[in-house]
């Protein structure tokens, strides 16, 4: 066994990665070198996409470790609800996985941290007037912090997850890249990742696309095979968040003025984690044209509405700017942006500012630019980092 | 690396496998004796007499009438169905309202008692305990009020091995008319049991935890003790406890007992030494390491440690990657988010009370067993702390 901190200062070599770009798919189904010594643990959640990432390291000949995180979740009155990651049938499932390919597998307590570093940011964001995107936050702090940390401890080399993206090393660097299948492609999430973290990851999925992965878990006879897919916040007992907060933290629902753009009140919300930017529907006035949430302000406890002719911004201001490559840039570059998981990637103009902050500005206006989310550029298919949006304009200059 | 060649198993008090003389008794029990003891006709009576013969060894053993003996379906519905039954039955007769019991107490306690108090109004009083886990009963004399109904201390820790003063807490409950339910479930094949000599109204007992089935459990409730059932149904077990009588369980609940009873003391004196050399071995081998529970006072399989810095789930999985099975803190505990409560209670800063380890002792574990734990454990906590 590698003594664990060597492991830690020099990451190992390209040798015996199985995720990288150039491997296609089915060489790395092919497998001839068998991989005995190396130990990876996979991050199992009882869904499909990490039982056939699991099932793939096995059959390479990896000494493969099946973890599942135990995870926070909301109580409800008399019984426990389960968060979605961790359901006692999301847990038999994926120990039927790792019976089915005999390797050993734990659960992991993480409910304490998850509360800490995911659910009170989830909260404490709202009541600040801002969309949070608590996986983000969730795979910074738990899975590829918590939970690696975890498997390198278990003396580990690897942890591998189902999420369809790629790490690349070029340069003496790890890049992280979309994953193959553009309908799947997770690097969003991931762009949180450090250079420490990716030398020590594995996304066997990244080639694939999941129609393939489907393929595989039947082939393989995996039970999860058929398992529809769930894009929940995975601690909302019922997929309702303003249920949720008005029971976590009603004291964020404070009723305020709506205003139009001048300023003018044209009536009450009902407390301002009730809505997000973009919104049409809920508003409670009578216009004649359709009204749009486009700020929310928290110092004023007021909410900006405006019409569809108002609601595309051409920049704004990012903050808590993460590179992968761990080195921010100084000058003024292009790339490209998308706002949101699943929205297109833009053409953009990013301007360094101090403090670890940027300016974006869109080749074109951008509807629902959203404080709290997240804005990941990319150049092509390599994920270049992102930070947090914490305000849009009109124009800045 | 790679798949460990041996498991050595060192978790004796989350469970023990079944004794095959234990096997062979039940066996008739599946098929040929299969009847409901409650039937009246041959196959009945069949049934019936295997059962009062399960229910006159554990009397014997335990120095008991066999008709203070009721089989449940596990040491937990035991202990519910104490707490539970004692505690509606004062609530029928308005006898009174207060429960005293310890913050250390297995869940199937804690719980009961919690849900007593939270949802049928009892006054709850849990008496401190010292470091090393143990109830003064001085302590418990002072907790007990004219209204109080019951004490319930555990005769053993399941987490950190240590063994109450049962006597003297007896003798408290006794003098002052308060019955006593202890759970004992850790107890068992461990301690002499003689029910007299510690003054308990009731005792709880799990078959599995001393090589006997999962599955079967036992109470031991003094004559005339009120206690109202907590399931409620037919005859079976005079109505105390209804629904047809896992006889197989009570006959193996029996044998595994009367076994571990004849062979007790040779039993823990062998297990003590091979504690003790764990003990010494892992205090002198692993830096920041202590002994959580009594160093004496404490049950003869039972080594239980803390590591200052050391993450206690991690330490069980990467001990279970190297062919050791062991846990940290109680085997239940497996969800729980927080540093183990009994630690906690015992005053255990957080530094320490996370990195916790049990070691449980059993019939097939040797010398060997012990030198491979100190062979392996060091640098298995080492590689934690460097990584932590």
């Amino acid at each position: 066994m590698r003594p664990l901190r060597r492991l830690l200062l020099d990451p190992p070599g390209e040798s015996d990665r199985v995720a990288r770009s150039e491997t296609d798919h089915s060489g790395f189904l092919g497998g001839a070198a068998k991989m005995c010594e190396v130990r990876v643990v996979v991050a199992l959640s009882g869904g499909v996409d990490s039982a056939v990432a699991a099932a793939l390291l096995v059959e390479r000949g990896y000494e493969v470790i099946g973890a599942m995180l135990r995870l926070w979740a909301e109580c409800g009155p008399g019984d426990a609800h389960a968060n979605r990651c961790c359901t006692p049938d999301a847990v038999s499932r994926a120990r039927r996985v790792a019976d089915q390919f005999g390797f050993p597998f734990y659960l992991i307590n993480a409910a304490t941290a998850f509360k800490d570093q995911v659910v009170d940011y989830f909260i404490a964001e709202y009541g600040a007037g801002r969309t949070p995107n608590p996986c983000v936050s969730c795979n910074r702090t738990i899975r590829f912090g918590l939970l690696l940390n975890r498997a390198l401890a278990l003396g580990a080399m690897y942890m591998a997850t189902g999420h369809y993206t790629r790490v690349r090393r070029a340069g003496g660097r790890y890049q992280l890249l979309r994953g193959r299948d553009p309908h799947k492609d997770q690097s969003y999430f991931l762009h949180v990742l450090t250079q420490e973290q990716l030398a020590h990851v594995l996304f066997p999925l990244g080639d694939l696309t999941k129609k393939e992965v489907r393929a595989i878990a039947r082939q393989r006879g995996l039970p999860m095979a058929e398992q529809p897919e769930s894009q929940d916040v995975c601690f909302l007992a019922d997929g309702d968040y303003r249920r949720f907060l008005t029971h976590q933290a009603p004291h964020l629902f404070r009723p305020g003025p709506i205003r139009d753009t001048s300023g003018r009140v044209l009536g009450q919300h009902q407390g301002l984690p009730a809505y997000t930017i973009g919104q049409r529907k809920g508003l409670g006035i009578a216009a004649t044209e359709p009204l749009y949430v486009l700020a929310i302000e928290p110092a004023e406890n007021a909410l900006i509405v405006g019409t569809a002719r108002e609601l595309g911004q051409g920049e704004c201001l990012v903050e808590g700017m993460h590179y992968i490559s761990g080195a921010a840039p100084a000058a003024t570059f292009r790339a490209t942006a998308q706002i949101r998981y699943r929205a297109r990637a833009v053409a953009v103009t990013v301007i360094p500012l101090q403090h670890k902050r940027v300016h974006v500005r869109f080749a074109s206006p951008q509807r629902d630019i959203t404080p709290g989310q997240f804005l990941v550029l990319y150049d092509g298919e390599v994920v270049l980092g992102g930070g947090v949006i914490c305000k849009a304009q009109q124009s800045m200059l | 690396m790679g798949t460990p060649e041996r498991h050595i198993y060192l978790d004796h008090s989350a469970t023990t496998p079944v004794d095959p003389r234990v096997v062979e008794a039940m066996a008739p029990y599946w098929g040929e004796v299969f009847g409901n003891s409650e039937s009246s006709h041959a196959f009945g009576q069949a049934a019936a007499s295997g059962l009062e013969q399960a229910r006159q060894t554990v009397a014997g053993v335990l120095g008991c009438r066999p008709a203070e003996i009721l089989f449940t379906g596990s040491g937990t519905e035991a202990d519910n169905l104490a707490l539970r039954g004692v505690a509606w039955a004062a609530r029928r007769s308005g006898r009174g309202n207060h429960i005293v019991t310890t913050p250390i107490e297995h869940r199937a306690v804690g719980h009961t008692v919690d849900q007593l108090r939270d949802l049928f109004g009892f006054e709850v009083t849990r008496v401190p305990v010292d470091e090393y886990g143990r109830v003064d009963p001085d302590d418990v004399a002072v907790a007990i009020r004219p209204d109080t109904i019951l004490v319930s201390v555990m005769t053993a820790n399941n987490e950190v091995g240590t063994v109450q003063r049962m006597f003297r807490i007896g003798r408290v409950c006794r003098e002052r008319g308060v019955l006593f339910h202890t759970d004992a479930i850790q107890a068992a094949g461990r301690l002499p049991l003689e029910l007299d000599d510690i003054n308990v109204d009731l005792l709880a007992l799990s078959a599995h935890k001393f090589y006997g089935p999962k599955g079967c459990g036992l109470l031991y409730v003094r004559r005339d003790t009120p206690l109202v059932p907590a399931v409620t149904g037919g005859a079976h077990e005079r109505g105390r406890r209804p629904g047809t009588v896992n006889v197989a369980g009570a006959v193996g609940l029996a044998t595994a007992l009367r076994l571990a009873e004849e062979e007790r003391v040779a039993e823990c004196a062998r297990l003590r030494r091979l504690r003790d050399r764990l003990i010494e071995g892992v205090l002198a081998y692993v830096p920041d390491s202590r002994l959580t529970g009594h160093p004496t006072h404490r049950l003869a399989h039972h080594a239980s440690f803390a590591f200052r810095g050391v993450e206690g789930e991690s330490l069980v999985l990467s001990l279970d990657l190297e062919g050791i099975a062991a846990s940290s803190g109680a085997a239940c505990a497996g969800g729980e988010p927080e540093p183990s409560f009994v630690l906690r209670a015992m005053g255990l800063p957080p530094e320490w009370s996370l990195g916790s380890l049990r070691l449980t002792l059993g019939r097939a574990n040797d010398e060997t067993d012990v030198e491979r734990v100190l062979e392996v454990l060091p640098g298995v906590v080492e590689r934690l702390r460097a990584g932590g």
